[in-house]
């Protein structure tokens, strides 16, 4: 059963007894709450998600809760706890659902170790994978929205997981995370986009999600084999440009973004290695969404002239 | 829940999905999963487990095998840090129990390494470390001072490439706290390890160091994890029959008698450890009033078997008066009372 077939009460009525079991990729959510933000979040932006048809067993235990206390005045802020534990102190309610993704993100990249967690975006066409590794402001989610907007599937925004035996991605597609300026540029791109809601002045500003294609979550089960890594930049007036990163240099920079590749030992350097001499990595400029859509479209329908292009300047 | 898989592992392949989806939460808080995952596999029985279940335990053996690995590294970057100081240097807990290949290191996680050195050299040794990239972790001032004024080691030192952290000592409890075990002759029956320049302590004295650490030092956060330690010395250790009349002696000879008395009693009663009659007897002798080993009885036992989930009063409650027992121990009245209002008016940290 998918989350959307529920009506909102019986999504509340979930939520505030035995828990909603949301099932993302490979893992089972169960999530326990009375605060409005996280409800309203998940039904606009997990309705295409499932629901576990064997609730006997999550992999993570999600609890968010509204509390009071005269120490912050009697104003309400929430408590999170995961497994019973508290990964992050009392959270201002404006931001509690920017702060509920990330806690699933938490359990991720701190516990999945049986993957190699990068900290990219994955999309396909094509049955062939790009992977997005990029620090933070380079544009990796904005250009990740814009490409699934455009029939790209989104295999995840904010961490690829990597099976250690088959170098597959294994999908979550979870709601895509935009910042600020981004967030408008997006609504614009794509008119028809959903957004969750809107979490303002955290670390990082305004943060808002955008709901995931219902084809990408469709597709949850299959997993994609990675044909390319792309090093995206935004850089305001730019046009598309293009140049091609040394294996050496590849590796690292998967290295350097994956989570638990340290922890991994001998297995994390076999697989970067492995995976590293399979695909083709390149860096990436641009300003305008629609170009770098059409770049990326072009390397999955085989133009490679583009490929090959020397970088250009402004 | 948990208590029960430690002590009869056996029988972990009859759970339930939905024991194993309690099992698993209170594994991971108290720093088991991992010991789960090798319990399984030492008796063949991880394809039997239900599929969900399997990577959550592939995950916590990827993370243990990972800091093992962490620790030999790092014992191998402090015997080249050290090379040609004249001093004897015994490694503490993890890093003995990894490099002795003991049973508690099995699934054991824990990426700091602890050692022991004269009080005479511990200058040197602190040099030699600063010198090859060990730095001390940013403490305020009065904690600086608490450290180097009070406490039985230097201020955690921790590599600025590799982030992990070496805690130099020079006893093994605050020399201003109740229990003084001199620290000399811990060093003198240290015995050498093979192939390295390290020392380890002698069977008795890792039994009573990890008593004492747990019971005397520690405020039993990771009860369990500690008993189990404590545990496992014992069942390997206690093979040899020689080695119980030379834990009750060396119990004696260390001032660490009532520690002892703790760590035999609760990892008999929580994990069933074989300990003979008449040791138990003579250790009958050590225990404290009987209001106050009742008053531990209880406590110990609301932390012990709270789980993750239990957040109520009785347990915040023990778990205070664990945390005030741990600093009764460790230093006088007259430190104590200062030093605790100090903590308290301290800006309580994220998720405390």
């Amino acid at each position: 059963m998918k989350i959307s077939q529920l009506t909102s009460v019986q999504l509340l009525e979930g939520l505030v007894g035995p828990g909603l079991f949301l099932s993302a990729g490979p893992f089972i959510f169960q999530i326990r709450t009375k605060v409005p933000q996280i409800a309203e979040g998940l039904r606009l932006l997990y309705g295409d998600f499932r629901i576990a048809s064997c609730q006997d067993f999550a992999d993570f235990h999600i609890r968010f809760e509204e509390r009071r206390s005269w120490r912050r005045g009697f104003r309400p802020y929430a408590s999170v706890e995961v497994d019973g534990d508290r990964p992050s102190g009392p959270v201002p309610l404006e931001q509690v659902y920017a702060v509920f993704e990330g806690c699933l993100n938490w359990c991720i990249f701190t516990q999945a170790y049986q993957y190699l967690i990068i900290h990219a975006a994955a999309i396909e066409r094509g049955g062939r994978a790009a992977l997005l590794p990029a620090p933070p402001g380079s544009g990796k989610s904005t250009l990740c929205a814009a490409l699934v907007n455009r029939g790209w599937r989104l295999l995840t925004d904010e961490l690829t997981l990597i099976a250690t035996d088959s170098r597959t991605i294994v999908p979550l597609a979870r709601p895509v995370s935009l910042k600020n300026e981004s967030i408008d540029v997006i609504k614009n791109f794509a008119p028809k986009a959903v957004f969750g809601p809107v979490s303002p002045n955290t670390i990082k500003g305004t943060i808002a999600h955008m709901r995931p294609p219902a084809e990408s979550v469709a597709r949850l089960d299959e997993y994609c084999p990675i044909a390319w890594m792309i090093l995206p930049t935004f850089r305001s007036g730019a046009t598309v440009s293009v140049g091609e990163i040394s294996k050496g240099e590849a590796f690292m920079r998967v290295a350097e973004s994956a989570v638990n590749y340290m922890a991994l030992g001998q297995l994390g350097f076999e697989l970067v290695s492995t995976l590293i001499d399979e695909i083709s990595c390149y860096r990436f400029e641009y300003s305008d969404l629609n170009g770098a859509v059409r770049w990326f479209d072009d390397l999955v329908f085989g133009d490679k002239s583009i490929v090959a292009q020397p970088s250009e300047s402004d | 829940m948990l208590k029960r898989a430690l002590i009869a592992p056996d029988r972990l392949d009859a759970l339930q999905l939905h024991e194993w989806d309690r099992l698993l939460p209170e594994a991971r808080a108290a720093g088991l999963l991992a010991r789960i995952d090798v319990l399984l596999n030492e008796r063949g029985m991880f394809n039997g487990i239900p599929d969900p279940v399997k990577p959550h335990l592939i995950a916590a053996r990827r993370i243990a095998d990972n800091e093992r690995c962490a620790i030999r590294w790092e014992v191998n970057r402090i015997a080249h840090a050290l090379a040609g100081v004249d001093t004897p240097v015994v490694l503490l807990k993890g890093a003995a129990y990894i490099l002795c290949g003991l049973p508690n290191a099995r699934g054991r996680i824990s990426s700091d390494v602890d050692i022991l050195v004269p009080k005479a050299s511990i200058e040197q040794v602190e040099k030699r470390l600063l010198d090859h990239g060990w730095q001390h972790i940013k403490l305020d001032e009065y904690d600086q001072y608490f450290y180097r004024q009070w406490s039985h080691e230097l201020p955690p030192l921790q590599h600025r490439d590799r982030g992990t952290v070496v805690d130099v000592h020079h006893t093994i409890l605050p020399p201003i706290g109740r229990l003084h075990p001199d620290p000399e002759k811990l060093l003198e029956a240290s015995v050498p390890l093979k192939g390295t320049k390290f020392n380890v302590l002698a069977p008795p004295d890792m039994v009573l160091h990890s008593a004492a650490h747990a019971f005397q030092d520690g405020d039993l956060t990771r009860g369990l994890r500690d008993l189990v330690d404590i545990d496992d010395l014992l069942r390997h250790l206690g093979e040899k029959k020689i080695f119980w009349d030379e834990l009750v002696a060396r119990a004696e000879e260390l001032d660490l008698c009532r520690p002892l008395y703790y760590a035999l009693r609760y990892s008999q009663f929580y994990l069933e450890t074989p300990i003979a009659q008449n040791i138990l007897d003579v250790s009958k002798a050590w225990r404290p009033a009987r209001t106050v080993s009742f008053v531990m009885d209880a406590t110990i036992d609301n932390v012990i078997t709270a789980g993750p989930w239990r957040k109520d009063l009785c347990l915040k409650l023990s778990q205070e008066l664990l945390y005030i027992r741990a600093h009764w121990l460790r230093m006088p009245p007259y430190l104590l009372i200062p030093h605790l209002i100090r903590k308290a008016l301290r800006k309580p940290h994220d998720g405390a």
